[in-house]
């Protein structure tokens, strides 16, 4: 049985596909069998973080309504082993994804992977309702900005009251907080909600803090997972959160301003 | 900039706010949209409401339905009608 994970936020932009891409990426890398899926029918762009836009042939619909089965449908990833992907369709047709074929795809992925992520649209309409109902966990995907956790907050409601484990009475979804864009001197000025701040009203565990970083858009220009790019802040992040959703304790790194040199104290940048 | 942000330290930064009104509003959410009740309340209000304007004139509002959980196996639906005054 797979670990049923949504990549989910509310608000539009806040790092849910380069999250969903970096921690897919992460767990093939520590030898678990992944697949992460792209619930954003009509507007598909994990293929393009992931890099694998040129070989989309078939994708998710596509196995739902039976034109093609589920292995002609999944990307292998080529620099990472035991990494697949399950591309959105770009059909304009909002009720594409049913509950019953949703669920039947998620099950036969569970036969022969250990984690499937689901990379959940923004709102909450049928495709991000669909991306949560499978789940038994959740990562909430959240900026230190006011919009953001206030939609982080709806979907914690809507994760409490409309997936599957809420509607059948079982264990509740399990929450996880990912706070990305995380700009420590801004915290530090008294500009930007601090860590603290946003565990403090949401009040759900917090799985790892991304510093906002320029690695993360030069990975996906590149196509690149972020998590490659072991050298940068946010690849190091997503590693360490990653670790946490294995269950290891890990040290919360990049949550102060990075020590400037005397330089750079007098000169600036 | 550090001259300029020591004058100006009487103001409230702007994290604070951020965070105040962030706590406002999510716990007025929390009370009114999460515990709201099943989703067919709406509808169940709308119903009754068109079933006592068979009968009475009333506003749209002089309904008010409420569920409240009490304990694991008691539910209380509070069904509330505001009557006009006899005329």
């Amino acid at each position: 049985m797979a670990r049923i994970i949504v990549v989910t936020s509310g608000k539009g932009g806040v790092g849910k596909t380069t999250s969903s891409a970096a921690i897919g990426t992460g767990l093939a890398l520590q030898g678990k069998k992944t697949v992460i899926v792209d619930f954003d029918i009509g507007l598909r762009n994990l293929d393009l973080i992931m890099g694998v836009e040129r070989r989309v042939v078939y994708d998710f619909v596509n196995v739902i309504n039976g034109e093609a089965n589920l292995n002609q449908a999944l990307i292998k990833d080529k620099r990472v082993d035991g990494l697949f992907i399950l591309p959105a369709s770009q059909t304009r047709d909002k009720d594409a994804l049913t509950l019953d074929g949703v669920e039947k795809v998620l099950d036969e992925l569970s036969e022969q992977f250990d984690y499937i992520i689901c990379d959940s649209p923004a709102g909450i309409e049928q495709g991000a309702l669909m991306a949560l109902y499978f789940a038994d966990e959740a990562i909430v995907v959240t900026n230190p900005e006011v919009s953001s956790v206030r939609d982080s907050d709806r979907i914690l409601g809507i994760l409490a009251s409309k997936s599957r484990r809420a509607e059948k009475g079982l264990d509740p979804v399990k929450e996880n907080l990912l706070l990305t864009r995380y700009n420590p001197s801004r915290v530090e000025r008294g500009d930007m909600l601090s860590v603290e701040d946003v565990k403090e009203i949401l009040a759900i565990p917090l799985l790892g803090v991304i510093p906002e970083s320029q690695a993360v858009l030069k990975a996906s220009n590149l196509g690149e997972p972020v998590v490659l790019d072991e050298q940068s802040d946010a690849g190091q992040a997503y590693l360490d959160a990653i670790s946490r959703l294995e269950g290891n304790e890990v040290d919360f790194r990049f949550l102060t301003e990075p020590k400037k040199g005397i330089f750079k104290r007098i000169f600036g940048g | 900039m550090a001259i300029l942000d020591f004058f100006r330290s009487d103001k409230k930064k702007a994290a604070s706010v951020a965070k105040e009104r962030l706590q406002i509003i999510v716990a007025h959410e929390r009370s009114t949209l999460r515990h709201s009740g099943p989703d067919y309340l709406p509808d169940l209000q709308r119903d009754i409401l068109a079933v006592i304007r068979k009968y009475v004139e009333v506003d749209q509002d002089a309904v008010n339905i409420q569920l409240d959980n009490r304990g694991d196996d008691l539910s209380v639906l509070e069904l509330n009608v505001t009557l006009p005054e006899e005329k």
